[in-house]
């Protein structure tokens, strides 16, 4: 063991030299090779995997924005809707009210002028009447001789000849 | 569960049996645990399986003549025994193999004599030429090349199956290697290197699998407990290929700072420098010194809990049993470390490796 044999010293270095630039030549450098490569395939991967995961990110979040800006658009659309709705009722509600106080102002005038007509027929009535009524007195009063001449009398009485 | 308890019984079978196989070979009768253990720890000419049954290895020796090949079952099979005197009248058997003019003793190959034996002096010590180069497949060498059979035939599937699926999760095998790639690319060579670390990666990548592999093959039980990274040589020949590729690789701020450390008094620099240059040779040392000790230690360990039930078995079977049961706990104890320690050593080697490539390539920040 510790005797250092010419012939095994010999053999071994022939030995290992020949296997050193077989497996050199034929499985370390192809070996090495093929590892590094794909290596460098998993990396090339890993980054177009990390860009992909960033360009989604990017989508989703633009994505998002558009969903926010869409949905203030509707929050605006529908406010505006309110808006318009209310005005449309309050104004309808204006028209009607001024509609129908106008109407109810023409009612109350053509009252009037019915009331003020019927007045005035009346009126006219009373004085058709009156006038029959007094036709008929005179009639009456003046029917015999001795009521007429009072009736002078007084009459010529009441006037003064001055 | 049932895999588990099944691996740890084969453990145990075969450290006991490959151990008895030795004992019973032993002619002096006596147990020796230092002897056993430095035997099994050591390279040797066979690969021993279990009991009577070995794989023999090739045995290349470069002599006077040129080159001889032959089965190392020559050796094994031809056993012989040399009688020396070791003080006045106590006589010693030892016992070496003998085959066509070479000798094998302690797994070293010797010139045998024309009788074809070897000759000892009074310490026991061949006094026999070594032969000229032992090139033999040892079982350390034998259990390198199946390591790096096994490496090469793992990771070319793996590359393999990159080219097939492109840009895909990884799959079966490739998905157990691929963290241990990336491991080693992203939490030793980066982190030690700098932006240079992909010129050192083949390098890192084979050094680490091929480590841990030695270490894990080492306690596998029936492969005749390798110990292929406990071997001094193998080690070696690793940390040179270190040693190498950082100086090589050394640029000018590295050698700069090495051979004139710049902002330091001149006296000073006369004790620096040699210590610094002292420094580039001590760190392979030292890489090669610590996994070779890391991973011969922990088979030392197991095995001296294995020769501690024979040593008590002597005494009586009783206390061999007894002591047995306790052992066997320590033994499924320190595989499961020595499992961390194969993945820590073949860890802690690449890392240091690294780094001596990060301050060779290291750039100038000022």
């Amino acid at each position: 063991m510790l005797s250092v044999s010419i012939g095994t010293i010999i053999w071994t270095s022939i030995a290992f030299l020949t296997v050193l630039f077989i497996l050199g030549k034929f499985a370390w450098k192809p070996i090495l090779k093929a590892i590094q490569e794909r290596e460098e395939s998993i990396e090339l991967a890993l980054r177009a995997a990390e860009n992909a995961k960033k360009e989604m990110e990017n989508l989703q979040s633009s994505n998002e924005k558009l969903l926010n800006e869409a949905r203030i658009e509707r929050d605006k659309i529908l406010k505006e809707a309110r808006e318009a709705k209310e005005l449309v009722i309050s104004t309808a509600k204006g028209k009607a009210s001024e509609e129908a106080e106008k109407i109810i102002a023409m009612a109350r005038e053509s009252i009037h002028n019915e009331k003020m007509a019927a007045v005035t027929e009346l009126k006219n009535q009373v004085a058709v009447l009156s006038i029959e009524i007094a036709e008929k007195i005179l009639k009456q009063q003046l029917s015999d001789e001795d009521k007429q001449k009072k009736i002078i009398d007084n009459l010529v009485k009441d006037v003064n000849l001055n | 569960m049932t895999k588990f308890f099944a691996g740890l019984s084969a453990l145990f079978i075969l450290l006991f049996s490959s151990f008895s196989g030795f004992a019973s070979g032993n002619s002096e009768g006596k147990f020796n645990a230092g002897e056993m253990i430095m035997h099994h720890i050591q390279d040797a000419h066979e690969i021993h399986i279990i009991g009577d049954f070995a794989i023999y290895l090739p045995v290349i020796l470069k002599s006077d003549k040129g080159f001889e090949v032959f089965c190392s079952s020559h050796f094994y099979h031809n056993k012989k025994t040399a009688e020396i005197s070791v003080h006045e009248n106590q006589i010693k058997n030892i016992e070496y193999f003998e085959h066509n003019g070479f000798a094998l003793f302690h797994e070293k190959i010797y010139y045998a004599n024309e009788q074809g034996e070897l000759d000892f002096d009074e310490h026991g010590h061949p006094t026999n030429q070594a032969v000229t180069l032992d090139l033999s497949i040892t079982k350390s060498t034998a259990g390198l090349l199946f390591a790096l059979l096994i490496v090469t035939l793992v990771f070319l599937s793996v590359a393999k199956a990159y080219k097939k699926n492109v840009n895909s999760a990884p799959k079966g095998l490739q998905s157990f290697m691929e963290p241990l790639i990336l491991f080693i690319r992203d939490e030793v060579a980066k982190p030690s290197i700098g932006h240079k670390y992909h010129l050192f990666m083949p390098f890192l990548l084979t050094i680490f699998f091929f480590i841990w592999t030695c270490n894990i093959l080492g306690l596998i039980p029936f492969l005749g407990g390798l110990n292929i990274t406990g071997t001094l040589s193998v080690t070696a020949v690793l940390a040179t290929v270190v040693f190498v590729i950082t100086s090589i690789n050394g640029n000018k701020h590295y050698w700069g700072h090495l051979l004139w450390p710049p902002g330091i008094p001149l006296p000073i620099k006369f004790i620096l420098v040699p210590i610094e240059i002292a420094g580039i040779f001590i760190k392979p040392l030292v890489l090669m010194v610590r996994l070779t000790a890391n991973i011969t230690a922990g088979h030392i360990i197991i095995l001296a809990f294995v020769c501690l039930i024979f040593i008590f078995g002597e005494q009586s079977a009783t206390a061999g049993y007894g002591v047995g049961v306790g052992s066997l706990f320590f033994m499924i104890f320190m595989n499961f470390i020595e499992l961390l320690v194969a993945f820590l050593q073949a860890y802690v080697f690449t890392l240091l490796a690294a780094i001596y490539f990060g301050s060779a390539v290291e750039e100038a920040h000022h």
